[in-house]
Order: C-alpha cells, then structure tokens, then sequence
C-alpha cells in the first residue's frame, strides 16, 4: 500500500533498464519500496539493473516483456499481480529512434510507433485493469515534450508520445473513481543513454530530476508533471504558434 | 464517484480515513442487522472486508482497497441501560454522542471518551481508545464487560475479558473479526457540566512537573502544547484539568435541568480550500495567541461538557481546513524516564517548525492487556501536520526511531505512514496478534489497508 505521502511499496517498472525508471526507483527504495519487479527483455544489462536495486535493500524480481509482443503482454504482467499488489506501475519503456532512418524506411517508423504507442496502449491496459481490481495504486507513464508538438527532426518520435500521452490522459479519466490514479510526465530532453550523441536541448534536465519530479507527483496525486517544471509555460507557449513560425525556430 | 456495482445494497466507493491522505476503493455495505452482517462477511470475497465506523481513525484502518467496507453505523440499537448498576449494552454501530444523549439524563457517562463524540462503540474497541481520564481510568476496553464478535467462520461469539480474543480483539483495528455488540460500563455523574482548572506551563520542564506532581487530583488531565516555540519557550502549554461538576457547584438556575446535553455546533469547514492556508506563519500566530488567552491560573470554571471534551466536534468537517492534500496525526507514546526522549522530539519539532495547532500532550496511566493497544505508562504526544508538508516522511521516520529505541509505539489508529519494520519493535506482542490470526481467520477475511501496509 502507499502510505499518506504516496510512497509506494511494490513497484512495477516496464522497461527495466530505463535510466528514469531505475532512478525512480532507487528514490522510492530510499523511502518505502521494498517489492521491485523489473520487467524488460531478458539481457544482462536487465540483471545488472536488478542487482543494483537489491544492493540498496530491496527484493527485486524480472519478468521477461517485450513491449512489441503485445500478445504476451497478458501472461507476463498477470504473473507479476498474481503475486501481489502493486503500489506504483511505472511505464517507462520508448525507443528514440533513427528519424532519418525510419522517413527512409517505414518499417523503423513501425517499430517506433509500435513501441511507443501499441506497446504501451496493451501494457497499460493490461496493468489498467488489474490496478482496478486492486482498488488502487498508480500507472505512471513516461510522456515526453515532444509529443506536445511534433517537431522536424524527431516527428515520428514525436507523434508516438503525442498519442501515448493522449492515451494516458483518458485512460486517467477513464480510471478516475476507481482508487486508480493515472500520472503523465512530460520530461524535456533528458541526458541519458537515450540522447547520447545528441546535442542537449535547452532546459535539459536528468533522469534524477525526472525521479524527483515523479516522487513529488505520486505525494500530491498529481495528474501531469512536467520536469523541469518551465516546459509547461514553454510549450504552451510552443504548442501555440503559428507553424509558419514554429517550423524555423531552431528546436 | 460512487458506481452501484457488487452485491445488492453495495455500492463501490472511494474512502479515505479522517486525515484524507490514500484514498482508495472498496465496496460499502451497510448491514442493518446480524443476519446481513454474518452474509456480508460470508460473501465478501478475495479481497476481504473491514468493518468502519464514523470515519474517524486518521489513517487506512477502515479502508480496503477492492474489498469491502462494512459501515457498521446501521446495528445502532441500545438495548438496555442498566441504570443501577451502570451497564449499558448496544450494538456497535452507537456513537458515543448517542450514548451520551440517552445516558447522561439518567445520571450515567461513557467511562472513556477521545476528543471526539462521533466514534462507535465497535470503533472504540477496535482502537482501544483512550481519554483524557486514562491516567486514572485506563483505555475503553477496560471498561467492557463482555462483547459479541462475528468471526470469519461467520460466528457470533461472546467474548469477555481475560480471553487471548479479548485481547487481541482489544486494540487489533477490527482484524480479529466484527464487533457486533457490547456490554460497557458507565460512570456517574450528577451534572452534565465540568469544574476546570486552567493554568499555564511556561516550557516543557515546568509542563512535566506539574502534570507528575498534580495530575492524581484530576480525573480529567490534559495540555496543549505549543510546539512551535522555542528558545527558553519551547515546550510551553496550557493545562486543562478537572471533573464532573458535582450538583452543589451549580448555580441555582442550572440545577434545574442539571443532566442537559446541549452541544453546540457551528457552520461546517468549507470544501475545496487551498493547502497551506496552515503555514507556520498563520499556525504560530495562532499559538501565540491561544497561549497567551489562556489565563494564567483560573479554578472551577464550569464549562459545558462538549466544550471540555470536544471542542472540536462543533466544526463538522474540521477536517477540511487542511485543504486537498489532507494531514497526518502524529502521536506516540514513550514511557517514565523517557523524559529525554519526549524532550529531544518536542524540540525536532519546533525547530522544524512543523506548523502544527492541534498539540496534545498528556500523561497515560498503567496500559491495558490489548495486544496491540495502544496507551501504556508514561508520556503521549499528539500532532497534527499538513501531509504536503516537504520532506514530513523522512522526518517522522526520524522520530519513529527515536521512539522506538525509548521503547514507545506510535498509535496504530492514526497512523497513515509508519514503516512496517517498527510494528513488531514497537508491538512486541504482534507476532502473537499474527498468530492468533492465522489460525482463526486462515484466508484473511478481515483485511484492511492498514493491515497490508503494515503486515499485521
């Protein structure tokens, strides 16, 4: 159960090796997490993230899940409730992508988007419904600015997150009475692994800040978090402006 | 928010305790009588049930996520008053107000009442709730002569005092099965006012004092303590104390109707105000002035007994003023020459500044035989605190293990955060409280969300 500053107990992280997710998760054991189950493809970078989690005191489980084979999605997030209640799910698997590459071929846009999108559209559900059963608990899902505007250079990206977030959105609307409370993040460019390469955005931030950032939304029951907290003036300001603008602004 | 699904008569709902922090959903069910009482608790399902009362345990004790919730406020009949021997039985969904309203006319009073009359008899044994009189008279379910328990075999049991299902039944938040009845006895009065006695502490030295050397002359003995200031302050508090007001004391137009019960009662908090309408700023003001209004030495003020008791009941819904984000209710107790310890807290919190108005401070006589009861000899401190408060987990964690290694607990009943590891370091008799579970209630029937967090 979460206590009365939302800390969870039993985390659930899809894409186990996420940078944001691992660092949330390190918070959250700081504070009262001592159930850890970290689902992604079987890798050892998978194991190594594991074992680093239980260093620090708590017990932590994988669970094999590949966000493309929705179809098994069933089988391997009902296992993990099947054991017991899950405080916090965070949805935290996405792929970047090669924008160049998937405009050139679309089959790269389809494993982006299916990714991205579908993944996440059958992994939340699924967690969706068995949170529902429980009668609590939360689904925090991993959003990004760049789904608040499609821009140039990572549009396909981009319209993934874009519908991700539209997703979440309902499904938190959808949830809403349930007990189920449902959590977008809209980080901005984030120095991870991910970006690696990539020239850092203004207002970058880090997967701590983004860590941080969750802590305090799951404290408050928050419905969007932005992280840094700017980006939510920034791109309202953004989402606004005229595309004849905003398509030579150098972003 | 309420979706009429489940069983008939059922409806799913989200609940929180008093403090209004980690609401959750479960289906609410109000048995009428003992038949749908026994089919509730035979129907509940996987998840299980709790049995809830009027809501006023701060935390998650009457909650429970996708189960169900047994508002037992419907078994409310009296059903005899023994008014010879001051023996009052009825079922447990009677608030103490009611009682009162029924009994004080008769000359008789609840043994034991918290700051609050909207608690049910079922709750109070439940939590084994304590008083202002508990330095003399002990918790509530030392006052209970017998009471009647639907078990998770759906069987109504008669349990009395002296049995380990009293025991563990005594303070066990409802997890040994459904109070469904019970048999108290009352006290006597021949008024329904009290003689006060208020005088000032200047700081929690002289406070410690004159409850240690003057609190066996009252029956009713309590301080609020303003924890928000320091320096040579710090600790500094306004005693309440006294007794029922004997006849003679009245003047002569209130001896005419002594046993009145008149609560008053203002307009309720509002809904949907802002958190942090209770800062430091505003809180301390407040403290300073709630010190400094109180006189200095006043005796035998005769004040109304919902004045003396519940000052707080007369706001319904006070509850609000804490705005969405809700509040927690610190309290814990350490015992007799742990004096160090509760010195070490007081002064964490003022330095802190937790802006905390409602501050209680009193002095617990010999504990009872709860097994997860709360009360025990020695000092108890009561806080209220904004939950939005940053960085307030950690810091009561801190205190948590300060109180813990002095030997004291924290009060399940209000507790909404405490980390599982301390319940078996601050109830050592827990393991038995599991035991005892186990065998009597195999597939966890009565379950609550403080019974997962916690792992009781």
């Amino acid at each position: 159960m979460k206590d009365a500053f939302g800390s969870p107990q039993s985390l659930l992280v899809l894409g186990g090796t996420s940078e944001i997710a691992l660092a949330t998760a390190r918070r959250l054991i700081a504070r009262r997490t001592r159930t850890v189950w970290l689902a992604g493809r079987p890798s050892p970078a998978l194991e190594d993230a594991a074992g680093r989690l239980r260093s620090l005191g708590a017990e932590v489980r994988t669970v094999p899940f590949d966000a493309l084979d929705t179809g098994g999605h069933e089988e391997a997030l009902g296992k993990v409730f099947a054991e017991g209640d899950i405080d916090v799910v965070l949805l935290a698997f996405g792929v970047l992508g090669d924008q160049e590459r998937a405009e050139a071929e679309p089959a790269e846009a389809v494993r982006i988007a299916g990714t991205n999108y579908t993944g996440a559209v059958s992994a939340g559900l699924v967690c969706a419904r068995s949170l529902r059963v429980q009668g609590h608990g939360s689904l925090v899902v991993l959003s990004s600015v760049a789904g608040e505007r499609a821009r140039r250079s990572n549009f396909v990206y981009g319209s993934s997150k874009a519908g991700l977030d539209a997703f979440a959105q309902g499904l938190g609307d959808a949830l809403y009475g349930t007990g189920v409370h449902v959590m977008v993040v809209r980080p901005g460019f984030v120095r991870t692994k991910m970006t690696a390469g990539l020239a850092a955005a203004p207002l970058a931030t880090t997967a701590e800040a983004v860590a941080e950032a969750v802590e305090a939304g799951l404290r408050r029951r928050s419905e969007v978090v932005w992280v840094p907290g700017v980006l939510r003036p920034v791109m309202a300001l953004l989402r606004h402006m005229p595309q004849a603008i905003f398509r030579k602004l150098p972003v | 928010m309420a979706s009429p699904t489940g069983p008939a008569g059922s409806r799913t709902t989200s609940i929180t305790g008093w403090g209004r922090t980690s609401p959750t959903t479960a289906r609410l069910l109000r048995p009428g009588s003992y038949g749908e009482a026994v089919a509730a608790v035979r129907t509940c399902g996987a998840r299980g049930g709790i049995a809830r009362g009027l809501g006023r345990a701060y935390g998650d004790a009457a909650q429970n996520a996708g189960g169900a919730v047994w508002d037992m406020t419907g078994l409310d009949r009296i059903r005899r008053v023994d008014a010879e021997a001051g023996v009052v039985e009825c079922e447990a969904g009677v608030s103490l107000h009611r009682l009162m309203e029924v009994l004080l006319p008769l000359g008789w009073f609840v043994p034991v009442s918290p700051g609050t009359r909207y608690v049910t008899v079922g709750g109070a044994v439940g939590a084994d709730i304590h008083g202002k009189n508990h330095h003399v008279a002990g918790s509530f379910t030392r006052h209970v002569r017998s009471f009647e328990l639907l078990t998770a075999d759906g069987a109504v049991r008669t349990v009395r005092p002296g049995t380990d299902l009293f025991d563990a039944t005594a303070g066990g938040m409802g997890l040994t099965g459904v109070v469904l009845a019970a048999a108290v006895r009352l006290v006597p009065v021949q008024t329904s006012l009290m003689t006060v006695d208020t005088e000032r502490a200047a700081d929690l030295d002289d406070l410690l004092a004159r409850l240690s050397a003057t609190d066996h002359r009252y029956r009713y003995s309590v301080a609020w303590i303003d924890l928000l200031a320091r320096g040579a302050a710090t600790g500094r508090a306004v005693l309440t104390r006294g007794d029922h007001a004997p006849l003679d004391a009245l003047p002569a137009r209130a001896r005419r109707a002594p046993l009145a019960f008149r609560p008053g009662h203002l307009p309720p908090a509002p809904r949907g105000l802002p958190e942090g309408l209770l800062g430091r700023r505003s809180v301390g003001l407040f403290n300073a002035f709630w010190y400094r209004r109180a006189p200095r030495r006043r005796t035998g003020e005769l004040q109304r007994l919902s004045a003396f008791f519940h000052p707080l009941d007369g706001v319904p819904h006070w509850n609000r003023i804490y705005g969405r984000g809700g509040f927690v209710q610190y309290q814990f107790v350490v015992g007799h020459g742990q004096e160090e310890t509760l010195r070490r807290v007081v002064e964490r919190i003022a330095a802190r500044g937790c802006p905390s108005f409602l501050a209680v401070l009193k002095r617990f006589g010999a504990g009872g035989s709860g097994w997860l009861s709360f009360p025990a000899a020695g000092w108890t401190l009561a806080l209220d605190i904004p939950a939005g408060l940053p960085g307030l987990g950690a810091f009561l964690d801190e205190l948590d293990e300060a109180v813990a290694a002095a030997g004291g607990r924290v009060y399940l009943a209000k507790d909404a955060r405490l980390r599982p590891e301390l319940v078996d370091v601050m109830y050592p008799r827990a393991p038995e409280f599991r035991e005892l579970r186990g065998r009597l209630d195999p597939r966890g029937v009565f379950t609550s969300d403080l019974s997962r967090r916690l792992a009781l």
